[in-house]
Protein backbone atom coordinates (compact mmCIF):
# COMPACT_ATOMS: atom_id res chain seq x y z
CA UNK A 1 0.00 0.00 0.00
CA UNK A 2 3.00 2.34 0.44
CA UNK A 3 4.54 1.45 -2.95
CA UNK A 4 3.13 4.36 -5.01
CA UNK A 5 3.36 6.87 -2.25
CA UNK A 6 7.19 5.51 -2.03
CA UNK A 7 7.17 5.48 -6.13
CA UNK A 8 5.84 9.50 -6.01
CA UNK A 9 8.92 10.68 -3.79
CA UNK A 10 11.98 8.57 -3.47
CA UNK A 11 13.62 10.43 -6.35
CA UNK A 12 12.84 13.92 -4.11
CA UNK A 13 14.61 12.23 -1.29
CA UNK A 14 12.11 10.45 0.98
CA UNK A 15 12.23 6.45 2.15
CA UNK A 16 9.63 4.60 3.57
CA UNK A 17 10.18 1.92 6.35
CA UNK A 18 7.27 -0.52 7.05
CA UNK A 19 7.41 -2.00 10.25
CA UNK A 20 5.59 -5.39 10.57
CA UNK A 21 3.93 -5.49 14.54
CA UNK A 22 3.32 -9.11 13.52
CA UNK A 23 4.58 -12.11 16.67
CA UNK A 24 4.86 -14.22 14.05
CA UNK A 25 7.18 -13.16 10.92
CA UNK A 26 5.98 -15.65 8.68
CA UNK A 27 2.46 -14.37 9.53
CA UNK A 28 3.70 -10.96 7.56
CA UNK A 29 5.70 -12.73 5.39
CA UNK A 30 3.07 -13.53 2.14
CA UNK A 31 2.11 -9.55 2.38
CA UNK A 32 5.73 -8.60 1.93
CA UNK A 33 6.37 -11.12 -0.55
CA UNK A 34 3.05 -10.17 -2.70
CA UNK A 35 3.88 -6.23 -2.35
CA UNK A 36 7.56 -6.88 -3.37
CA UNK A 37 8.67 -3.29 -1.46
CA UNK A 38 11.46 -1.63 -2.69
CA UNK A 39 12.08 -0.25 0.35
CA UNK A 40 13.28 -1.70 3.79
CA UNK A 41 10.44 -3.74 5.44
CA UNK A 42 11.36 -4.78 8.68
CA UNK A 43 9.60 -7.05 11.34
CA UNK A 44 9.46 -6.47 14.92
CA UNK A 45 7.70 -9.23 16.77
CA UNK A 46 8.73 -7.52 20.18
CA UNK A 47 6.77 -4.63 19.18
CA UNK A 48 10.07 -2.48 20.20
CA UNK A 49 8.79 0.08 18.04
CA UNK A 50 5.42 0.91 20.06
CA UNK A 51 7.99 1.49 23.21
CA UNK A 52 10.76 3.62 21.02
CA UNK A 53 8.03 5.66 18.57
CA UNK A 54 4.56 5.45 20.12
CA UNK A 55 2.69 3.25 17.94
CA UNK A 56 -0.66 2.09 19.37
CA UNK A 57 -2.39 0.61 16.01
CA UNK A 58 -1.65 0.59 12.58
CA UNK A 59 -1.50 2.24 10.25
CA UNK A 60 0.50 4.70 12.68
CA UNK A 61 3.43 6.83 10.98
CA UNK A 62 6.56 8.52 12.17
CA UNK A 63 8.24 11.34 10.34
CA UNK A 64 12.32 11.35 10.31
CA UNK A 65 14.26 14.30 8.77
CA UNK A 66 17.37 13.76 6.98
CA UNK A 67 19.10 14.59 10.54
CA UNK A 68 17.83 11.67 11.84
CA UNK A 69 15.26 14.11 14.05
CA UNK A 70 11.83 12.87 14.11
CA UNK A 71 9.46 15.95 13.04
CA UNK A 72 6.23 14.20 13.43
CA UNK A 73 5.65 11.57 16.14
CA UNK A 74 3.29 9.01 16.21
CA UNK A 75 -0.21 9.13 14.66
CA UNK A 76 -2.75 7.76 12.49
CA UNK A 77 -1.04 7.18 8.83
CA UNK A 78 -3.39 6.19 6.05
CA UNK A 79 -1.95 5.84 2.71
CA UNK A 80 -4.89 7.34 0.58
CA UNK A 81 -7.41 5.04 -1.25
CA UNK A 82 -6.78 1.61 -2.57
CA UNK A 83 -7.81 -1.36 -3.83
CA UNK A 84 -8.39 -2.86 -0.37
CA UNK A 85 -10.33 0.45 1.65
CA UNK A 86 -12.40 0.70 -1.55
CA UNK A 87 -13.58 -2.72 -1.54
CA UNK A 88 -13.91 -2.87 2.01
CA UNK A 89 -16.28 0.31 1.72
CA UNK A 90 -18.09 -1.34 -1.04
CA UNK A 91 -18.60 -5.13 0.06
CA UNK A 92 -22.61 -6.16 0.30
CA UNK A 93 -23.45 -6.80 3.90
CA UNK A 94 -25.86 -8.97 3.27
CA UNK A 95 -23.65 -11.34 1.89
CA UNK A 96 -21.94 -11.64 4.95
CA UNK A 97 -22.25 -13.96 8.11
CA UNK A 98 -24.40 -11.71 10.42
CA UNK A 99 -21.80 -11.33 12.99
CA UNK A 100 -19.42 -10.77 10.72
CA UNK A 101 -21.67 -7.61 8.69
CA UNK A 102 -22.01 -6.14 12.38
CA UNK A 103 -17.80 -6.25 12.32
CA UNK A 104 -17.75 -4.40 9.26
CA UNK A 105 -20.41 -2.04 10.00
CA UNK A 106 -18.54 -1.26 12.97
CA UNK A 107 -15.55 -0.79 11.14
CA UNK A 108 -17.05 1.49 8.37
CA UNK A 109 -17.81 3.58 11.30
CA UNK A 110 -14.27 4.17 11.89
CA UNK A 111 -13.49 7.88 11.73
CA UNK A 112 -10.32 8.40 8.76
CA UNK A 113 -9.68 10.85 5.75
CA UNK A 114 -8.44 8.88 3.15
CA UNK A 115 -7.06 12.13 1.23
CA UNK A 116 -5.69 13.75 4.18
CA UNK A 117 -2.52 12.44 5.09
CA UNK A 118 -0.91 11.50 1.58
CA UNK A 119 -0.92 15.49 0.46
CA UNK A 120 1.01 16.32 4.14
CA UNK A 121 3.37 13.97 3.27
CA UNK A 122 3.95 15.41 -0.32
CA UNK A 123 4.26 18.98 1.42
CA UNK A 124 6.84 17.66 3.63
CA UNK A 125 8.87 16.60 0.86
CA UNK A 126 8.49 19.78 -1.29
CA UNK A 127 9.37 22.23 1.70
CA UNK A 128 11.30 20.39 4.08
CA UNK A 129 11.29 21.96 7.49
CA UNK A 130 9.52 24.66 6.06
CA UNK A 131 6.39 22.81 5.32
CA UNK A 132 3.74 23.67 7.95
CA UNK A 133 3.63 19.98 8.96
CA UNK A 134 7.46 19.38 10.12
CA UNK A 135 7.52 20.19 13.86
CA UNK A 136 9.81 21.67 15.78
CA UNK A 137 11.77 19.49 18.26
CA UNK A 138 9.93 20.64 21.37
CA UNK A 139 6.22 19.80 19.66
CA UNK A 140 6.89 16.79 18.48
CA UNK A 141 8.14 15.43 22.47
CA UNK A 142 4.95 17.54 23.84
CA UNK A 143 2.83 15.93 21.18
CA UNK A 144 4.55 12.29 21.71
CA UNK A 145 1.55 10.66 24.29
CA UNK A 146 2.40 9.89 28.29
CA UNK A 147 3.83 7.28 29.13
CA UNK A 148 2.91 6.61 33.18
CA UNK A 149 4.01 3.31 35.17
CA UNK A 150 0.74 0.98 33.47
CA UNK A 151 1.93 1.75 29.69
CA UNK A 152 5.55 1.16 30.42
CA UNK A 153 4.81 -2.03 32.21
CA UNK A 154 2.12 -3.13 29.37
CA UNK A 155 5.16 -3.25 26.90
CA UNK A 156 7.32 -5.52 29.53
CA UNK A 157 4.14 -7.41 30.35
CA UNK A 158 3.78 -7.90 26.11
CA UNK A 159 6.82 -8.32 25.59
CA UNK A 160 7.28 -11.35 28.04
CA UNK A 161 4.30 -12.87 26.35
CA UNK A 162 5.58 -12.05 22.94
CA UNK A 163 9.13 -14.16 24.56
CA UNK A 164 7.23 -17.06 25.86
CA UNK A 165 5.10 -17.62 22.70
CA UNK A 166 7.68 -17.70 20.48
CA UNK A 167 9.63 -20.25 23.30
CA UNK A 168 6.37 -22.29 21.77
CA UNK A 169 4.38 -22.11 25.47
CA UNK A 170 1.63 -20.39 23.95
CA UNK A 171 -0.31 -21.05 26.88
CA UNK A 172 2.21 -19.03 29.40
CA UNK A 173 1.65 -16.13 27.31
CA UNK A 174 -2.19 -15.42 27.74
CA UNK A 175 -1.82 -13.94 30.93
CA UNK A 176 1.24 -11.28 29.94
CA UNK A 177 -0.92 -10.11 27.00
CA UNK A 178 -4.47 -10.18 29.21
CA UNK A 179 -2.42 -7.58 31.31
CA UNK A 180 -0.78 -5.97 29.04
CA UNK A 181 -4.68 -5.25 27.94
CA UNK A 182 -5.86 -4.14 30.94
CA UNK A 183 -3.16 -1.54 31.86
CA UNK A 184 -3.03 0.15 28.38
CA UNK A 185 -6.33 -0.73 26.80
CA UNK A 186 -5.22 2.06 23.94
CA UNK A 187 -2.88 0.32 22.44
CA UNK A 188 -4.81 -2.28 19.76
CA UNK A 189 -1.44 -3.58 18.79
CA UNK A 190 -1.18 -5.60 21.73
CA UNK A 191 -4.76 -6.58 21.99
CA UNK A 192 -5.21 -7.31 18.22
CA UNK A 193 -2.48 -9.51 18.06
CA UNK A 194 -3.29 -11.60 20.96
CA UNK A 195 -7.28 -11.77 19.75
CA UNK A 196 -5.64 -12.91 16.49
CA UNK A 197 -4.28 -15.70 17.82
CA UNK A 198 -6.97 -17.15 19.24
CA UNK A 199 -9.81 -16.08 16.54
CA UNK A 200 -8.09 -14.76 13.01
CA UNK A 201 -11.02 -14.35 11.10
CA UNK A 202 -12.90 -12.43 13.75
CA UNK A 203 -10.86 -11.19 16.71
CA UNK A 204 -14.43 -12.25 18.61
CA UNK A 205 -14.78 -12.95 22.31
CA UNK A 206 -12.89 -16.34 23.38
CA UNK A 207 -11.92 -17.69 27.02
CA UNK A 208 -8.83 -16.57 26.64
CA UNK A 209 -9.42 -12.83 27.04
CA UNK A 210 -11.93 -10.32 28.65
CA UNK A 211 -12.58 -8.75 25.22
CA UNK A 212 -12.71 -8.91 21.84
CA UNK A 213 -12.48 -6.37 18.81
CA UNK A 214 -15.89 -5.62 18.82
CA UNK A 215 -16.75 -5.37 22.07
CA UNK A 216 -14.56 -3.28 22.55
CA UNK A 217 -14.98 -0.66 19.42
CA UNK A 218 -18.53 -0.50 20.86
CA UNK A 219 -17.32 0.72 23.91
CA UNK A 220 -14.79 3.32 22.59
CA UNK A 221 -16.96 4.53 19.81
CA UNK A 222 -15.65 3.83 16.31
CA UNK A 223 -15.46 7.09 15.84
CA UNK A 224 -12.52 7.45 18.37
CA UNK A 225 -10.75 4.51 17.00
CA UNK A 226 -8.16 6.81 15.21
CA UNK A 227 -7.65 10.13 16.86
CA UNK A 228 -7.74 12.85 14.48
CA UNK A 229 -4.55 13.82 12.91
CA UNK A 230 -3.89 17.38 13.88
CA UNK A 231 -2.07 19.21 11.32
CA UNK B 1 13.94 -6.19 26.93
CA UNK B 2 13.89 -10.09 28.03
CA UNK B 3 16.78 -10.78 30.48
CA UNK B 4 17.75 -14.09 32.02
CA UNK B 5 19.70 -12.41 34.67
CA UNK B 6 19.25 -8.78 35.83
CA UNK B 7 23.13 -7.62 34.41
CA UNK B 8 22.85 -5.97 31.33
CA UNK B 9 25.78 -5.09 29.02
CA UNK B 10 25.96 -1.14 27.88
CA UNK B 11 25.66 -1.79 24.74
CA UNK B 12 23.23 -3.96 24.74
CA UNK B 13 20.45 -1.85 27.13
CA UNK B 14 21.24 1.61 24.84
CA UNK B 15 20.43 -0.50 21.67
CA UNK B 16 17.43 -1.71 23.14
CA UNK B 17 16.33 1.50 24.98
CA UNK B 18 18.21 4.10 23.58
CA UNK B 19 19.55 4.98 26.44
CA UNK B 20 23.35 5.67 26.66
CA UNK B 21 25.40 5.14 29.75
CA UNK B 22 27.90 8.18 30.13
CA UNK B 23 29.79 9.30 32.76
CA UNK B 24 27.03 12.06 33.81
CA UNK B 25 24.71 9.04 33.80
CA UNK B 26 22.08 7.42 31.72
CA UNK B 27 21.65 9.76 28.43
CA UNK B 28 18.94 10.12 25.93
CA UNK B 29 19.05 13.22 23.34
CA UNK B 30 20.25 16.10 26.54
CA UNK B 31 18.36 14.23 29.00
CA UNK B 32 21.04 12.84 31.76
CA UNK B 33 19.39 10.76 34.90
CA UNK B 34 22.52 10.23 36.94
CA UNK B 35 23.26 6.93 38.03
CA UNK B 36 24.62 5.86 41.67
CA UNK B 37 28.14 4.21 41.68
CA UNK B 38 25.87 0.51 42.38
CA UNK B 39 24.47 0.87 38.97
CA UNK B 40 27.69 -0.18 37.73
CA UNK B 41 28.68 -4.12 38.91
CA UNK B 42 32.11 -5.65 39.13
CA UNK B 43 31.74 -7.36 36.06
CA UNK B 44 31.57 -4.02 34.34
CA UNK B 45 27.94 -4.94 33.42
CA UNK B 46 24.56 -2.83 34.49
CA UNK B 47 22.81 -3.59 37.56
CA UNK B 48 19.41 -3.51 36.20
CA UNK B 49 16.73 -3.01 39.45
CA UNK B 50 19.07 0.03 39.78
CA UNK B 51 18.48 1.22 36.27
CA UNK B 52 14.99 0.40 36.39
CA UNK B 53 14.51 2.38 39.81
CA UNK B 54 16.25 5.37 38.32
CA UNK B 55 14.86 5.37 34.80
CA UNK B 56 11.39 4.16 35.72
CA UNK B 57 11.56 0.82 33.96
CA UNK B 58 9.01 -1.51 35.06
CA UNK B 59 10.38 -4.98 35.47
CA UNK B 60 8.03 -7.86 34.82
CA UNK B 61 9.38 -11.49 35.73
CA UNK B 62 8.01 -14.92 35.10
CA UNK B 63 8.98 -17.20 37.58
CA UNK B 64 8.59 -20.47 35.82
CA UNK B 65 10.50 -19.70 33.11
CA UNK B 66 13.14 -17.74 35.32
CA UNK B 67 12.82 -14.02 33.10
CA UNK B 68 12.65 -11.37 33.06
CA UNK B 69 10.72 -8.45 30.76
CA UNK B 70 12.03 -4.42 31.55
CA UNK B 71 9.53 -2.36 29.90
CA UNK B 72 10.37 1.04 28.55
CA UNK B 73 11.01 4.61 30.41
CA UNK B 74 8.95 6.51 32.64
CA UNK B 75 11.02 8.86 33.86
CA UNK B 76 12.61 11.54 31.63
CA UNK B 77 9.30 13.38 30.97
CA UNK B 78 6.76 10.94 31.53
CA UNK B 79 5.88 10.66 27.77
CA UNK B 80 6.76 7.95 24.96
CA UNK B 81 9.70 10.73 23.40
CA UNK B 82 12.41 12.38 25.78
CA UNK B 83 13.97 13.56 22.90
CA UNK B 84 12.89 14.62 19.40
CA UNK B 85 16.51 12.60 18.17
CA UNK B 86 15.25 9.95 16.55
CA UNK B 87 16.34 6.77 18.43
CA UNK B 88 18.55 3.81 16.53
CA UNK B 89 16.50 1.20 16.08
CA UNK B 90 17.64 -2.31 14.25
CA UNK B 91 15.20 -4.63 12.82
CA UNK B 92 15.17 -8.04 10.39
CA UNK B 93 13.34 -8.48 7.44
CA UNK B 94 11.32 -10.92 6.72
CA UNK B 95 14.85 -12.56 5.68
CA UNK B 96 16.87 -12.23 8.67
CA UNK B 97 18.80 -9.56 6.94
CA UNK B 98 19.34 -6.82 9.69
CA UNK B 99 18.40 -3.28 9.08
CA UNK B 100 19.39 -0.21 10.67
CA UNK B 101 17.29 2.99 10.99
CA UNK B 102 20.41 5.19 10.81
CA UNK B 103 21.50 3.60 7.44
CA UNK B 104 18.44 5.97 6.27
CA UNK B 105 20.41 9.16 7.70
CA UNK B 106 20.35 11.80 5.08
CA UNK B 107 17.05 11.12 3.68
CA UNK B 108 13.76 11.92 4.95
CA UNK B 109 11.97 8.70 6.50
CA UNK B 110 8.35 7.69 6.75
CA UNK B 111 8.41 4.53 9.44
CA UNK B 112 5.06 3.14 9.25
CA UNK B 113 3.27 0.14 11.04
CA UNK B 114 1.27 -2.24 9.64
CA UNK B 115 0.66 -6.00 10.56
CA UNK B 116 -0.87 -8.89 9.42
CA UNK B 117 -3.96 -9.01 12.05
Amino acid sequence: MWQALRERHHASGLEVVTVALDVDPAEARPFIEAAHPQHPSVIDSSHVTDELFGFVNVPNGVWIDEQGMIVRPSEPAHPGRNEFTESFRSVDLDTLPPDVADILREARKIKSDPDEYAPMIADWVERGAQSRYALSADEVVRRSAPRGVDEATAAAEFEMGEWLHTQGDHASAIPHWREAHRRFPDNWTYKRQAWNFEDPVRQGHTDAYDSSWYEDIKKLGAENYYPPVVP
Amino acid sequence: MILDELAVDAGAFKRRSGWEIKPEGACKGDVCVPLPDSARRADGRLDVPVLAERLGMPLVSDDPHGVWALGPETAGGGRVLTTAEAPELELPDADGNPFKLSSLLGQKVLLVAWASW
